[in-house]
């Protein structure tokens, strides 16, 4: 446990230092909703309907872009192989640097949501809203984004291989939390059943994540 | 080695023999052409059905396209079943020609999934008005034809085969989770999008006229599923002897250029 609990504090640390890399997908993120207006024009209105979806968008991309992160750093300085060989079952050890990667570049994502919630004109109840299924949702988009990342690192490939891969697996995250964000806002549906569905992927992810992704590792480096 | 091989072609098969690439090849050799004589006969009497099948009272001539349409689209999920079945026998046996099963059967499940987008555009144009609609059962077929060019290019990004194999193996079993999880969402998303006004190709009760050229249709397709995927096996099979050859030729004369030197 307390190996686990050392792999998640050195991972966190790595991310948030000079050269991590994670805080990047906040300013990706950032990006990404301040282009918008530019693509659909500066309608006020328009820009509060589509608020939920540019910002899932926004999100999922961000999220995407950083997973590359999660095992290639280790594979280049040889860490990784250590960690294959270590005791620790290597499921929870990559559920462990999971977590780890969730906290440094998932978790910001949420706390930026607030601020791009204003740019967009969504009131305090909508942005809390999106705040919300982001929180249930984007654990279910690093789980299911490691196994690309545990694929890719294996093959030496990286980058468009591994976004094609993953972003097909993370479509129903994506209909289930723009879904829930906007039964929050407009309804008629009521929030608690699209949201629950979204609490169900992120756990289904949480089983599936790690063992796939070790199963790739384990077969893949040699 | 062959003469063994034809030998115990005549002795009880099992499994296990069939698992040898030598026997493998020998064998498809003598299936292939029965294989591919009964698909072309199937074909062919489907075809005359489906040709001499009544026209329907609401969709007239274009319910035609569904003896088509139909059997592609019960392949592009089957073959993905084939894939998984592979990929487990590559991951639990590491066996090559399960590799091979797994590499081959991808551009064909592509194939079909692609025909079965093509042929449901044709008939949504006249049926619908439009080629493409936002309809749950579509957009589920577009996504899994996503998943097969991800995992066709997976194949293709990774030069050693076994390598390339595991990775695509573990990728078709998290897609085999993930499909009808998929498949879910989006009924979900368009009944929630869109009211129900799409009409639906068929009905609950389909009318004998159609329901026999449809099965013999089904097995048809099947048939020639079994036949391509046998035969591009055999292709991978020799292609990786050749590719062997080559790198051993490759090291053979690296070693005597060394030598002289």
């Amino acid at each position: 446990m307390t190996a686990l609990a050392a792999l998640i504090r050195r991972d966190i640390r790595i991310a948030l230092r000079v050269g991590g890399g994670a805080l990047i997908g906040v300013l990706f993120f950032l990006t990404v909703v301040v282009l918008m207006p530019f693509a659909v024009g500066p309608d006020l209105a328009l820009l509060t309907r589509l608020g939920p979806a540019i910002l899932w968008l926004g999100a999922l991309l961000a999220s995407l872009l950083t997973l590359d992160r999660l095992f290639m750093a280790d594979h280049e300085d040889g860490s990784l192989d250590l960690i294959v060989m270590s005791r620790i079952p290597l499921e929870l050890t990559c559920a462990a640097k999971a977590l780890a990667h969730w906290l440094a570049a998932g978790l910001p994502l949420i706390i930026a949501t607030p601020i791009l919630g204003l740019l967009l004109n969504l009131d305090a109840a909508s942005t809390s809203a999106v705040a919300l299924t982001l929180l249930a949702g984007t654990p279910a988009l690093t789980f299911t984004g490691m196994i690309g990342a545990a694929l890719a690192v294996t093959l030496h490939r990286g980058g468009l291989l591994l976004a094609v891969l993953v972003l097909p697996l993370s479509i129903p995250v994506l209909i289930f939390g723009v879904a829930a964000s906007e039964a929050a806002i407009t309804g008629p549906l009521p929030f608690g059943t699209p949201f629950s569905i979204l609490c169900a992927l992120s756990l289904i992810s949480l089983v599936i994540g790690p063992f796939a992704a070790a199963a790739s590792l384990r077969h893949g480096l040699d | 080695m062959s003469v063994r091989a034809t030998a115990t072609i005549t002795d009880a098969m099992t499994l296990i023999d069939l698992a040898n690439p030598t026997r493998f090849l020998s064998l498809t050799a003598r299936l292939l052409p029965w294989l591919a004589a009964a698909t072309a006969v199937l074909l062919l009497i489907g075809l005359y059905q489906s040709a001499m099948a009544p026209d329907d009272y609401q969709q007239g001539a274009t319910v035609k396209i569904m003896f088509i349409h139909v059997p592609n689209a019960w392949l592009s999920m089957f073959v993905w079943g084939v894939m998984s079945l592979a990929a487990l026998g590559t991951l639990v046996w590491r066996h090559p020609l399960a590799d091979v099963a797994a590499k081959a059967a991808a551009p064909i499940g592509a194939a079909f999934t692609f025909l079965a987008l093509v042929t449901g555009s044709l008939w949504g144009r006249p049926m619908w008005g439009t080629y493409w609609e936002w309809d749950a059962r579509l957009t589920s077929v577009l996504i899994l034809f996503l998943m097969y060019l991800g995992l066709i290019a997976l194949w293709r990004a990774v030069e050693d085969p076994s390598r390339a194999a595991r990775a695509a193996a573990i990728l078709t079993l998290v897609g085999a989770i993930n499909l009808p999880i998929i498949k879910f969402s989006v009924d979900w998303w368009n009944t929630l999008h869109q009211p129900a006004s799409v009409m639906r190709i068929g009905g609950p009760t389909l009318d004998r006229a159609f329901l026999i050229p449809l099965l013999v249709m089904a097995l048809a397709f099947s048939l020639l599923f079994i036949t391509l995927h046998l035969a591009a096996m055999r292709n991978e099979i020799l292609r990786r002897r050749v590719r062997a050859l080559q790198l051993m030729q490759a090291a053979q004369v690296t070693q005597a250029s060394r030598r002289s030197a």
